[in-house]
């Protein structure tokens, strides 16, 4: 029955798109302000019927209707509630669905809250959001489809990858989604401002709020992702240049260049087609990390079984998108001869804009290296931590001093200020106050710890002069000093990051230089879907003589059968004590792996900071 | 000026599409089935019994050797053990066992309680030496000539087809 009902609504949603292209297809030629009622009408049915197929998966997965294959594959009975609402989008078909409900959602908010009367611009943008729409239509219904039924039906499902179900888990997926699929909105809209001409000051309006919103979800989507890698897969880190982590933070970087570029269109300055450029590579870049995904030419921790098919229609799909997309730019793009005084807020922010470039082309390349060099010469290799560290880390020290400096010139002007002043020599006492307390003899890391607290100090003076004169541009402080706060806090973490790994029996104790841990107890348990052997283990500290206890857990999951390690972490606001074991096979000893990792908690409130000053500054235009 | 942009972008992004199509059909789990063909590298592995050790090289004076990885933990090491009986018993073929992660007496005890078919019995205490062979699980069988090249590769336990395949290969 839902099977039969959520095809239903998902051809429904297919047909009103249909309809949605050939009405906006013939209207935009059509030479008057007014948009027909019949377009927003079936927008609005669009939504239903899109929105009501989601809701039809939603339900199978909460009465485990196993009639669906996708739901027989991927839950069972047993799970609590929460995880098998989020079941919903752990896997491809049902992720998918999310994708195209986020295409809807955005294409709709658009029609109804965009207050440009450009006509032609917005039935356009309609037009392309609907083509894309269409599209992932297509491919949903023939070949990736969440309501394919199954008979007979099976009285149990086979179970959702314990690994998934975790709450933080259970919302990253969404998040994210709403960031990079948030952005086909502006992809839309950058194709429709270079066809129907509008200017460049009406178009940075009426993107710049769907750049915030979309940049805010990845960012905090990315935020979530980390902490998830942090406690469940149990290595202490929380970013390992995954590849599948990099595909969620390419877009972010484009994202961020896009942020600061739309300022300076807002002014009617320049860099039009540069901002038509960035919308359409955000989306782009989005395609292109679901098609490294999904498609399986990467190996990953993120585990979507692979399917060349899928990997073929994305491929075919963002060829299309690409080429249409290059064609468009060429044979509409507008005419810009700017030039730009080098000590004016605009050349910072592009100077800020052509890092951002710098650091996605890095991050693009090691990527994408592996996957090319396999393909054309056959050697495998994998391009990890020290690529990234070696190339991203010196050209911190620009960017952050650009970001220090850049928003205190004015816009369009060449006053040169003097570098010297109370902020600086604030800074440096700060820095050489740190470097008594960590002595790191790394040149490289002492200067990016030295230009990140420059760009704290300058942030926070900065928001006590403008408090001072009353005008305080609050959003543009927060995010820039989330980021100082987040490069300081990386780096302090990364010095004085302690681990160990040993094998201990029940009973022993280990002693290392700072700390006595001694394991106490083991304990089972059986929890509804799983087993669980739980370690009691008792931490002290030599110093200071505190003691802690922690106590991580193996699970054994039989609904696939899986076995994971959660780590038990006695976290507080300056420092982590993060625990893991893990049994050796057919012995009575467990691998130990312990870590000390400071200021973990500030540097989750630290992006936290960066993503409020997104939210901030959406509020604040809402209100203008 | 336009222009040339316009074909040097549409040419950059083809020939990327190209790649990116041509590595959809590419092997992305790690095989170590190509091996086959070639000779297996130069190892030193601890001998079991002592604490001398056996180099690799050494295989050079067999017809046909095979090494198998196996742990007294692994239960289908258990099931294919009959199998490793039978084909010890060919004139022309050497068997080395490799002891993969084991506990000694455990070893012991199995090989009591089964039979030992090895000739030479060696151990790999942490398992990196197996990795050098391109082992990646246990049980594995490696079938190999005198100039130590790699005939057979057997990934998960020897089945009695497998025996009567290595028999076949042996007789020629």
């Amino acid at each position: 029955m839902l099977s039969n009902l959520g095809i239903l609504f998902t051809i429904g949603t297919l047909f009103t798109s249909l309809f949605i292209i050939f009405f906006t297809f013939k209207e935009f030629k059509v030479v008057n302000n007014l948009i027909p009622s019949k377009i927003y009408k079936f927008t609005l049915f669009q939504l239903f019927f899109s929105i009501s197929s989601f809701f039809v998966l939603l339900l199978a997965y909460i009465l485990s209707d196993f009639s669906l294959v996708n739901v027989y594959e991927n839950s069972h009975s047993n799970k609590p509630l929460f995880y098998k609402i989020s079941g919903t989008w752990g896997n491809h078909e049902g992720s998918l669905l999310l994708w195209i409900n986020i295409l809807v959602l955005f294409s709709s908010l658009f029609l109804f809250l965009t207050k440009n009367n450009d006509k032609s611009f917005k039935v356009l943008t309609l037009l392309f959001q609907n083509l894309l729409i269409t599209t992932f239509l297509i491919f949903l219904l023939t070949n990736s489809n969440p309501f394919s039924g199954l008979f007979p039906v099976p009285l149990e499902g086979l179970g959702l990858n314990p690994i998934l179900q975790d709450p933080a888990l259970a919302i990253h997926p969404p998040l994210l989604y709403v960031g990079f699929v948030g952005s086909s909105i502006y992809f839309s809209a950058a194709l429709a401002a270079l066809i129907s001409k509008i200017d460049s000051q009406s178009f940075a309006v009426s993107i710049k709020s769907w750049v915030l919103v979309s940049w805010f979800f990845q960012t905090v989507g990315i935020l979530v992702g980390s902490i998830w890698a942090y406690y469940e897969l149990g290595w202490g880190g929380y970013w390992f240049w995954d590849p599948v982590e990099n595909s969620s933070l390419m877009p972010w970087f484009v994202m961020t260049a896009l942020l600061h570029s739309i300022l300076v269109l807002e002014r009617r300055i320049g860099l039009y087609s540069w901002v038509i450029v960035l919308s359409i590579l955000t989306f782009t870049m989005s395609v292109t990390g679901t098609f490294l995904v999904r498609s399986g030419i990467l190996n990953s921790v993120h585990t979507f079984a692979s399917d060349p098919s899928r990997g073929l229609f994305i491929l075919s799909f963002l060829v299309l998108m690409v080429f249409s997309s290059i064609f468009i730019f060429f044979k509409f793009s507008p005419k810009e001869d700017k030039k730009y005084s080098i000590f004016s807020k605009e050349a910072f922010i592009i100077a800020n804009n052509w890092f951002m470039i710098f650091f996605l082309g890095v991050v693009l390349i090691g990527t994408l290296y592996p996957v090319l060099l396999d393909t054309i010469t056959g050697s495998k290799i994998s391009v990890g931590p020290p690529y990234y560290n070696l190339i991203l880390a010196p050209f911190l020290i620009p960017l952050l001093f650009l970001m220090t400096s850049g928003p205190n010139y004015k816009w369009i002007s060449n006053e040169i200020r003097s570098l010297f002043n109370l902020v600086l020599v604030l800074s440096v006492t700060l820095f050489l106050i740190t470097f008594f307390f960590i002595k790191e003899n790394n040149f490289l890391i002492n200067l990016i710890l030295f230009f990140s607290i420059y760009l704290i100090t300058q942030t926070l003076f900065d928001f006590y002069e403008s408090f001072k004169k009353k005008n305080i541009n609050i959003s543009r402080i927060i995010s820039h000093l989330g980021f100082g706060l987040l490069i300081f806090f990386i780096y302090i973490n990364h010095i004085f990051s302690v681990e160990n790994n040993f094998n201990l029996k029940l009973g022993e104790t280990k002693k290392t230089d700072y700390y006595t841990i001694k394991f106490v107890n083991l304990e089972e348990q059986s929890i509804k879907n799983y087993k669980s052997i739980i370690g009691y283990f008792n931490v002290s500290n030599k110093k200071n003589f505190t003691s802690k206890e922690l106590k991580p857990e193996i699970r054994v999951y039989d609904k696939p059968f899986t076995i994971t390690y959660e780590a038990s972490i006695n976290s507080n606001l300056f420092s982590d004590t993060y625990l893991t074991m893990s049994n050796i096979s057919d012995t009575d000893v467990f691998n130990i792996k312990f870590q000390v990792k400071p200021f973990m908690n500030l540097i989750w409130l630290s992006v936290l900071l960066l993503s409020l000053g997104g939210v901030l500054n959406f509020f604040k235009r809402k209100k203008r | 000026m336009k222009k040339i942009n316009y074909i040097i972008i549409s040419v950059l992004f083809s020939l990327l599409f190209i790649v990116l199509y041509l590595s959809l059909g590419n092997e992305k789990i790690y095989n170590t089935q190509d091996l086959v063909g070639k000779k297996i590298s130069e190892v030193e592995i601890n001998l079991f019994q002592s604490n001398e050790t056996f180099n690799t090289k050494e295989l050079t004076n067999n017809e046909f050797t095979i090494l198998n990885f196996w742990a007294s933990w692994c239960g289908p090491c258990r099931k294919e053990h009959p199998n490793l009986v039978r084909l010890s018993k060919i004139k022309n073929l050497k068997l080395i066992g490799v002891n993969f992660k084991d506990e000694k007496d455990n070893a012991r005890n199995f090989l009591r309680e089964n039979g030992n078919p090895f000739d030479i019995l060696a151990e790999d205490k942490n398992g990196k030496n197996s990795v050098n062979f391109g082992v990646y699980g246990i049980p594995e069988t490696i079938l190999i000539d005198s100039k130590l090249k790699i005939l057979k590769k057997y990934i998960g336990p020897l089945n009695i087809n497998d025996v009567n395949e290595i028999r076949k290969i042996v007789k020629k």
